[in-house]
């Protein structure tokens, strides 16, 4: 069933839906990357919460002028004008007030949703009929999507990624350092209504498929996932791209395959497993990475310490460090150094003395700021300057 | 050019200093939230030479900077770049703010910031070439960071951090150079290698203004000063304007009980 749904089989309407969803996720990811980067990732929270009370307006509109209330296209409207006034007032609060940016949020988020509820409650008294289904702009509800509607979701996501694509340089040249983009001539209030005007647009697309609630885990999830891979923004940007759009292609076939199951908090719970997956084993900024690195390094520390205690006949307390050294057959039982251990203290001494001397030395002063007790100097200077050294610090001292 | 003009009265100089200046500040007053951080600020940068804006913690002298570059609002005052608005001369302005002031985690590499450089040639959508990248190397260069091009910032030193901040602001190749603090919290060698590279920027005919705030460095690294604390105190050249007296009143005479005497201190 799952492998007919991901291979488009499983009949128009859930092909429709995994088609839409999927750019939706690409666009989602996409747009996100920058918010998160701008580190604004909630005010789209405040966004998503802001279009339910036009999604009332808009529905009572329709059905007043006569017509069909659940006009997609004036929905969603009705919704992106609430939006943006939750959009403007967040900016004005945090801009002209003392509040900061995550108390205005609270504030305007909780304000226009509680005015959505209120309006869904008085529309649901109307003696129009026809007025079921609007509580599914909540979570979002995939059942009976049009063809037009798939439309519009593909090409207001098509439009976002195209936008994301041609103010790419701005936006990340404000997200790293607004002075200096300003400086630059990047008209900061313009760039950042942008990326509002973006975020705000894949909110108000996104409605129908995952709904208000969830719509911000599209753009959050997929930008933080994708940051464990790489380190380069234009990367980020794809790769949260493809986060999204593969989470919405199996999020969706998952709920077609079981038509019990909502599409949308499926897209939002694969998202979340590409996200603790990545946080798992990503390479560098990963957990497990992170872990086997710092041991390493742990390790490191403590072979070296070692090492500079048998050269100086010192005494070794640290069980891990006597463990090492033993394991390597450096050392014997006794605490004492094996042949090669002395060798391999020496050298270790003779590394710490010439780096004593490398970082004492003015002229040597950048090479020797990449001390870190491990590194070797021979990885560090030329041969040349260490024979320098060497002559300064006089012929090698034996170990017994 | 700079001998010529001491060889003109004192008032042709100041004439014709204000009308090429690079930068001309007017009666400039930020406040945030009432409380003034620059108050009614005069000053006029001489063209080539190298400005430290010295004075205590909270005398507004970033303020000062930010304002000038419209990144604060001012209240009052203008800032005048080479005769001209700053837009009409962005290109000739590059600005170097505080290595604190962003997020080293952020996903670029060192190539990349020094790139941003770049962006008024590249605008939008212009494509990063060869010669870009040359550009880009070539500053690296002069900052002694061109073996660190392809490191993720969040790996570097804070001496590394500024030198890269400087690289990007080369890599604008601008006539005026504005820094904010760039010698704060850098190593030794960072420090040597800024200053080389700032007086490098001076004997190519360029204009440095540098936020400062170690007294015991301005005689050597600077031809002028701007003593303020909020309000300007003295401004000239070295000798004239970097006085005890004017020390005295930017720092409310803290100097004087021992503990340091800026004219004499080598730190």
């Amino acid at each position: 069933m799952l492998r007919d749904a991901l291979t488009f089989q499983l009949g128009y309407n859930a092909t429709l839906v995994t088609v839409a969803a999927v750019l939706l996720g690409f666009a989602a990811g996409v747009t996100g990357t920058f918010l998160f980067l701008r580190k604004r990732a909630l005010v789209s929270d405040a966004i998503a919460h802001a279009t339910l009370p036009g999604i009332g307006i808009a529905f009572i509109a329709l059905t007043l002028s006569g017509h069909d209330g659940r006009h997609l296209p004036g929905l969603l409207a009705g919704s992106a004008v609430t939006a943006m006034s939750g959009l403007f007032a967040v900016q004005w609060l945090s801009s002209r007030t003392r509040l900061s940016e995550d108390a205005a949020i609270g504030a305007v988020l909780s304000a226009h949703f509680s005015l959505g509820i209120v309006l869904l409650t008085v529309i649901q008294t109307m003696s129009t009929g026809r007025q079921a289904g609007l509580e599914n702009f909540l979570l979002g509800s995939t059942a009976g999507m049009l063809l037009s509607d798939a439309i519009l979701i593909a090409l207001g996501g098509l439009l976002v990624v195209a936008l994301v694509f041609l103010f790419r340089r701005p936006m990340s040249l404000v997200s790293f350092d607004p002075g200096f983009a300003s400086t630059s001539g990047v008209r900061l209030d313009r760039i950042d209504l942008t990326m509002m005007g973006l975020v705000l647009g894949v909110t108000v697309v996104g409605l129908k498929v995952v709904g208000l609630i969830l719509v911000v885990a599209l753009l959050i999830i997929p930008p933080v996932t994708a940051r464990f891979w790489t380190n380069r923004v234009e990367l980020v940007v794809i790769l949260a791209g493809a986060f999204g759009g593969i989470a919405a292609w199996l999020g969706a076939g998952l709920s077609a395959s079981a038509p019990d199951l909502p599409t949308g908090p499926l897209i939002v719970l694969v998202s979340f497993c590409l996200f603790a997956v990545s946080m798992a084993l990503a390479p560098r900024r990963g957990l497990l990475s992170s872990l086997v690195r710092h041991r390493r390094f742990q390790a490191g520390v403590h072979m070296r310490q070692g090492l500079l205690a048998l050269a100086q006949g010192q005494p070794i307390y640290e069980p891990l460090t006597i463990r090492l050294l033993k394991a390597r057959g450096l050392a014997r039982a006794d605490g004492m150094p094996t042949r090669e251990g002395a060798v391999r203290a020496a050298r270790a001494l003779r590394d710490e003395k010439r780096w004593e001397v490398a970082r004492a030395t003015p002229e040597l002063e950048l090479a020797a700021a990449r001390y870190d007790g491990l590194t070797q100097i021979e990885d560090v200077l030329t041969a040349d300057q260490i024979a320098e050294i060497d002559h300064r610090i006089g012929p090698p001292e034996a170990v017994q | 050019m700079q001998a010529r003009l001491e060889d003109v009265t004192m008032r042709d100089m100041r004439e014709r200093a204000t009308r090429d200046s690079p930068l001309v500040i007017r009666g400039m007053t930020v406040a945030y939230d009432r409380k003034p951080a620059v108050f009614s600020v005069d000053a006029t940068f001489r063209s080539g030479r190298i400005t430290g804006i010295i004075g205590p913690n909270g005398a507004g002298k970033s303020t000062l900077l930010r304002a000038a570059l419209g990144i604060v609002k001012p209240l009052a005052g203008q800032a005048t770049f080479f005769g001209r608005t700053l837009a009409g001369s962005r290109d000739r302005v590059a600005y170097v703010p505080q290595r604190a002031s962003v997020d080293w985690d952020f996903p670029a590499r060192v190539v990349d910031v020094v790139a941003q450089g770049l962006y008024r040639r590249l605008g939008l959508l212009g494509r990063f070439g060869r010669d870009h990248e040359d550009m880009v190397m070539a500053a690296l260069e002069r900052v002694g960071m061109a073996d660190f091009s392809a490191r993720q910032i969040g790996q570097l030193s804070g001496g590394q951090q500024q030198r890269v901040f400087l690289a990007r602001a080369l890599a604008q190749d601008a006539m005026l150079y504005l820094l904010d603090e760039p010698f704060a919290g850098v190593d030794a060698a960072t420090e040597r290698a800024i200053i080389k590279v700032l007086k490098a920027l001076r004997s190519e005919g360029r204009t440095v203004v540098a936020v400062h705030h170690d007294l015991s460095t301005v005689e050597e690294y600077f031809d002028d000063v701007l003593v303020m604390n909020v309000r300007k105190i003295s401004d000239g050249p070295v000798g004239v304007a970097f006085t005890q007296e004017a020390l005295d009143t930017a720092y409310g005479g803290r100097l004087e009980r021992g503990m340091r005497d800026p004219q004499k201190t080598r730190a």
